[in-house]
Formats: structure tokens, sequence, C-alpha cells
């Protein structure tokens, strides 16, 4: 079924120089009409509200010099990796190494993040950049259930991570009820919400699936902006109450936690409450997540993700199956929501745009659709990537981008491919000629 | 009456652009099995395109209204068509044999670079500009003073629709091009096998289906008089609706699911909510993928084992 054309098949081995200049000139020039009005022609509104511009060559220049390299590199690097298919031959010595490293991995990165409100007590911005980073770990994780476990590509997560957020918010502060209350609570409105997507969908798969979530999650963030009554719309929701340490709150008070303890009060106290909170959470997502996975339901899940023909035909109630995925998902959105929602103490719509799902989608497929130590990893790289670009505000979102088409070329199985079933044949059994018998085999 | 009228009028309007971006989604879904989520910022990039050259066209001191809108029109349909055949190139063609979900994270990604890109190289701002096809018709005025309004660049936007769709049609079923799309949406293989550039065709289509944005983010400039950096997000959801609506594959249906949106939308919008008209539009997108997922003229998907 590869239909390889003649003409990168050729090129990408015997190309010589004059060859590789001819497509890098031919690059630059389609770079150079590409550019040549969007970035050569820089438009805007006056005050007068009539559009003015000026001209920006040199940036236009530089983008094509830029096209012209890149393309001499990349054929370089082309022919000097070779046809696909060689740089997969890695030596065993390192292979080895590598599954050490695996092996271990896990466990110390769980020590040391136990470890960050100790080791880095004095560093507000790194406990707060921590706390962040593990939202988009317990996100991922949630979504790595519907995505990376049961194959069904969701684009509209950030509507359950919103439902949490604003059942939490709402509760709150309507009726005072207390977040320990409210998180289940937040977790099966989720839920319940997940289901609610799940029906309706349930015979549609791939990229239809994945435009209907779209469409659900632009639906509840509109539905917010535009019930005021109930949401505030873009104002959003103000004043929610932080959390309390099982009934005790966190504050300077007589009664706060500080005071009992007899220790002096400091703020800090809080964040680490809420860094050893969101890392609880994840963790339970985690744990669930693995225990799902030996269970019926999770192989069910698994198989359904391979082969959803094949699942039918082997009697696996398919509607069950996908409407768990959905509503397990979903309810870890909704406690990773509820989280949000207290640590932020205030939740706007701006919070659950489609390039948030994106983003959690992002970090499952980086981190190779069903590894949970994929997923923290991914969500560590591209949380602190964005954390480390921050002053380049506007090329953010365009590197990301960037970013995402680039792993696909490469990487499509995401930085730690891990897709193997977790049952497989490890022996052929031989089976006696009696036992294949028709209407028994 | 009267009111329904206009709206009527307006809905057709609307439903023309709509129309010709869903094209697009409905080209490649047909033949590469894909949703070009980058389609709707295509559509962007054409509106920004047009934009800048009749800005600069005006600062030449040319005068001639009908010159300057042909020589935008086929500039940004250029141009835009360009950027259709490098998005195919660079994002899509690597990713053919990949698996499934692949191509469409990759078209998300695009359409995130398009968006950001055209945001850092124009800046975030609505960009407006003046009317520049004024006057119409009055059809009808009631008794109690409701007029009827046929504005010129309502006309202008319907009749290009028209020709264009007149065009591609023929493209589409008489020339060897479209035999060979055809013959690609049916089985790639077989039709590789049987001398058709597969690639060649497949990049035919990203460029087609961008001319064609183009024109529609032409349209859109001159009729609403503004283009922004993320316009390209809500209308390629709309536009994808109006493909799924019409039978996503069919050509003729393209154009009716984008009419069926406009109207939609537009009534919506005059008769119960404005505030919920983007909400109705993709309530529409999911209750028709439940309860038709062929849509109004598409064949049934024969699932393959």
């Amino acid at each position: 079924m590869t239909v390889i054309s003649p003409e990168t098949a050729s090129a990408s081995r015997s190309a010589g120089i004059p060859a590789l200049l001819k497509t890098a000139f031919v690059n630059a020039l389609i770079a150079l009409v590409l550019f040549s009005l969007m970035v050569g022609i820089r438009t805007e509104a006056g005050s007068d509200g009539q559009l003015t511009y000026w001209t920006r060559f040199g940036d236009v220049a530089a983008l094509v010099a830029a096209v012209f390299g890149g393309s001499i590199v990349i054929e370089l690097l082309r022919q000097w990796i070779g046809p696909a298919g060689t740089e997969k031959l890695v030596p065993p010595a390192v292979q080895t190494g590598m599954s050490l490293v695996g092996r271990y991995l896990a466990p110390a990165l769980l020590i040391f993040t136990l470890l960050v409100p100790v080791i880095f007590y004095d560093q507000r911005y790194i406990l707060d950049l921590a706390i962040l980073v593990l939202t988009y770990v317990m996100l991922g994780w949630g979504l790595n259930v519907v995505v990376g476990l049961a194959g069904l590509l969701d684009l509209g997560y950030v509507a359950f991570y919103a439902v949490g957020a604003y059942s939490y918010a709402l509760l709150a502060t309507n009726f005072g009820w207390s977040f320990w209350v409210c998180l289940p609570l937040a977790g099966i409105l989720a839920a319940f919400w997940g289901v609610l997507l799940g029906f309706p969908v349930l015979r549609l798969r791939g990229d239809y699936l994945a435009i209907v979530t779209l469409a659900f999650g632009e639906i509840i963030r509109l539905v917010i902006i535009n019930w005021q009554d109930l949401t505030g719309g873009p104002n959003g929701v103000s004043g929610i109450p932080r959390p309390s340490f099982f009934g005790i709150p966190l504050d300077n008070s007589d009664s706060g936690l500080a005071a009992r303890l007899g220790i002096e009060y400091s703020p800090t106290h809080r964040i680490v409450f809420l860094f050893y909170l969101i890392l609880a959470l994840a963790l339970l997502t985690n744990w669930v997540t693995i225990r799902l996975r030996r269970l019926p339901i999770g192989r069910a899940w698994e198989a359904l993700r391979e082969d959803e023909v094949a699942c039918r035909a082997l009697g696996i109630n398919t509607t069950t199956t996908k409407l768990t995925a959905f509503a397990t998902g979903a309810m870890f959105g909704g406690f990773a929501g509820a989280f949000f929602a207290t640590r932020q103490g205030f939740i706007s719509p701006e919070s659950f745009t489609f390039q948030e799902s994106a983003l959690v989608l992002a970090i499952v497929v980086l981190g190779g659709m069903g590894s949970q130590l994929g997923v923290a990893l991914a969500a560590l790289a591209m949380i602190g990537g964005f954390e480390l670009f921050r002053s380049l505000e506007t090329y953010r979102m365009l590197v990301f981008g960037m970013a995402m088409v680039l792993i696909m070329i490469w990487r499509p199985r995401g930085l730690i491919g891990h897709r193997a079933p977790t049952v497989y044949l490890t022996k052929a059994h031989a089976i006696s000629s009696d036992l294949v018998k028709e209407g028994h085999g | 009456m009267d009111y329904f009228a206009q709206q009527l009028i307006n809905g057709l309007v609307l439903g023309s652009i709509y129309g010709l971006i869903a094209i697009g989604y409905t080209m490649v879904y047909g033949i590469v099995g894909m949703i070009n989520f980058a389609h709707g910022d295509v559509f962007m990039i054409g509106g920004f395109i047009a934009l800048i050259t009749f800005l600069l066209l005006i600062s030449t001191g040319l005068t001639a209204i009908p010159v300057i809108l042909l020589i935008v029109l086929l500039v940004s349909m250029a141009i835009t068509a360009l950027y259709g055949w490098t998005i195919e190139r660079i994002a899509y063609r690597p990713l053919r044999h990949s698996f499934r979900l692949a191509p469409m994270l990759s078209a998300i990604g695009m359409s995130f670079v398009l968006t950001n890109y055209s945001q850092v190289a124009q800046g975030a701002r609505v960009k407006p500009i003046p009317p520049v096809i004024t006057g119409g018709y009055t059809l009808h005025e009631s008794a109690d003073g409701f007029v009827i309004q046929l504005s010129n660049i309502q006309i202008i936007v319907v009749i290009t629709t028209i020709v264009l769709l007149a065009i591609f049609t023929w493209l589409v079923s008489r020339t060897r091009l479209g035999r060979d799309m055809r013959a690609c949406e049916q089985d790639q293989t077989m039709a590789a096998l049987l001398g058709v550039d597969v690639d060649r065709t497949i990049s035919m289509t990203f460029v087609i289906g961008a001319a064609l944005a183009a024109v529609a983010g032409l349209m859109y400039l001159l009729y609403y008089g503004l283009v922004d950096f993320f316009m390209g997000f809500v209308a390629g959801i709309k536009a994808f609706t109006a493909a799924v609506l019409g039978g996503i594959g069919s050509l003729p249906g393209a154009m009716l699911g984008g009419l069926a949106i406009g109207l939609i939308e537009t009534f919506w919008s005059a008769y119960f909510s404005v505030e919920y008209k983007d909400v109705a539009a993709f309530s529409i997108l999911i209750v028709v993928l439940i309860f038709m997922p062929t849509g109004l003229l598409g064949r049934p998907e024969v699932e393959k084992v």
C-alpha cells in the first residue's frame, strides 16, 4: 500500500550538490511568495479607523534565507541518516541501559516530586509551577483513559474540566459547601456530562468523533459565556473559597491549622498543601487507571482501540465500554477542574478554550498515548517549555503548533511509544485437533 | 413576511460563503479521508492576503474598482493556493501512511501555526476596510415602512459563488484532473497502477480547495468589511458542519449544506437569540452526525474489515 513517489525516493539517496541547491532554491522561492505579502506588508488600523501599512522586506529576506539554509541542512541530514528504517538499529548495550533507566525513572521521579516542597520551600515560583505541571499531568492521565486506552479522539476534554471547575465554584459560592463535599460532586457531575456526550457519539469514530467532541466543548463554553444569571458570563466567578485541611482552615486565625499545631503561620503552608492535594489527586488518577487496565473493562478499552469491529465480533459491549471510558476520563477532568477553581479562587470562560483541550491532547500524544510515565514527562516538558518562553508570549502558540506537526512527522507514537497490548501470548500452544472441531474452536 | 424575506437574502449570502469553504473540506475528505482542520485558517489567510493586496492597489492610485477586485481575487487565490499546497506538502503528505489519528493531530497543529503566524505577522487587532461596493436595490417596501434590500455586494457574492461552482463542477466532471480525482477517491492504489499521479492529484485537491477558500475570504472581507486572525476557527467549524450536513464527499452537498447552515444561523439570530447562534450551528452538527451521518446527498460509508 506504500506509494513512494519516485522523486522523493531518488532525492533522498543520490542527490548531488546541484540538485541540493536546486531544491533549496525552489523552497526559498516558494517561501518568498508565501511571506511576501503576509510578512512583508504590515497592516494596522490607525486611530481614525483607516488602515495604514508599512513594509518589512528585511524580515522577508531573513525568513527566505532561513528557509534556503534550512532546506539544505534538512536535505543533508536526510542523506546522512539514510533512508527511514535504519535509525531503529540501536546497539543492544544502549537498549539495556535504556530499559534500566526506564525501570528506575518512574520511582525516582515520584520520590523527587514528593520532596519538591521540601527542597524548594522558599521558592514560591517553583512551587506554583510544580502545581501547574501536576494539574496538567492529572489532566493528561485523565484524557489518556479516553484517547490512549480506548482510542477515542476527544477534542473537547476541556468541557469536563470546565464542568468540574464551575460545579465547585457555584456550589461553594452559592451554598457554602466545603471543598471535600464538592470534589466528589464535581467528579460525578463531570462524569454525568461525559455520559451525556458519550451517548450520542457512540456510533461515530475517528475524525467525526473528534469534531463532535470539539463542538461539544465549544457549546459548553458558549453556554457558560451566555448564561450570565448562573455563571456570571465573561466576568466569571470570583471569591471561590480556598480548600481546608479536612475542615481546618489554612489561615492565620486562631482556629487555623498553624495555630492548632502551635507553629508560626506562613502563607506557604497553603501552597504546600495544594501541592500535595494535586499530587494525591494525580496519583489517584494514575492508580485507578493502572488498576482498571488489569480489569476486564480496561482490557476491553484497549481491544476497542485496536479494532472495534473485532471487539463487537468477540461479544464486547462497545456501548458500555465507550461510555465508561468517557465517564472515567471526564470524572478525572472534573476533579482537576475543582482543584483548579479552588487554587485560582477565580474562574472565567477564558480558561476553558479549545487551546486548552489541544494542549492536553498534545501532552497525551507527545507522551505516547497510553504510557503513564510518558504523559507525565510530556506534561513536564510542555508546561516547563511554555514557562521558559513566557517572555515570547506571541510566539509560544506558533512554536507549539509547529512542534505538534513535527512530532507527528518524526515520532507519531510519541516520546515513549508504548502501545503494546498488556496481554499477549508468550508461547505457542499446541491444541489437539478434537478441540478445534467445527463449532468448538 | 418582509422581515422573513430579508433574512432569507442575508442567509443565502452567508450560506454562499460557507459553501465555498465547505467545498475544500468535502474534497479533501473525499480523497484523503481526513478532516483538514487547518482549512478554516486557510480561509482566514485568504482574507488577509486579499486585504493586503487591496490596500497596496489602492495606494498605487488605481481607482477602477472592478479592476482592483479582479486583481485582488487572482492574487489572493494564487497565493492562498500556494499556502494550501505547502501545507499538504509539509504537514500531511509525510503522514499519509501513518496511524489513523496522526493527520488529524498534525492538522490541528497546522491550524495553530496559521492562526498564530498571522497574529505574529499582522497583529491581533481587527483590520477594517471602508465599504468598497456600496448601493443596492430596494426590492419591496411594505406599508409600515420595512424595506427589503438587496445590496450590490450581496449580488456579487451570490453570482461569484454560482460562477465558481459552475467552473468547478465542469473541472471535476469533464477534465482529466477531475477524472483523476474521482479515481483517487475510489481507490488510490488502483489509480496509481493505472497511471494516475496520486501525489499530484492530492496536491491539486488542496490547491483548488485553498483557492476557493481564498475567494470565500475575499467575499467575507467585502461583505463584513473586516478580517482578524481568529476568524478561521468558527467559520471553519461551521463550514465543516455544512460539508457534513450536505454529505461529506459530495460537492453539490457541500454547497447545499452551506446554504442550509447560513439560513439556519441567520434565522436563528433573527428570531431567537444572537448570542446562541454558534451553539445552534454546533448543535446541528451533532444532531446531523447522530441521526443522518451520511448527510443530505452523501453515500453511506461501507465499513471494510
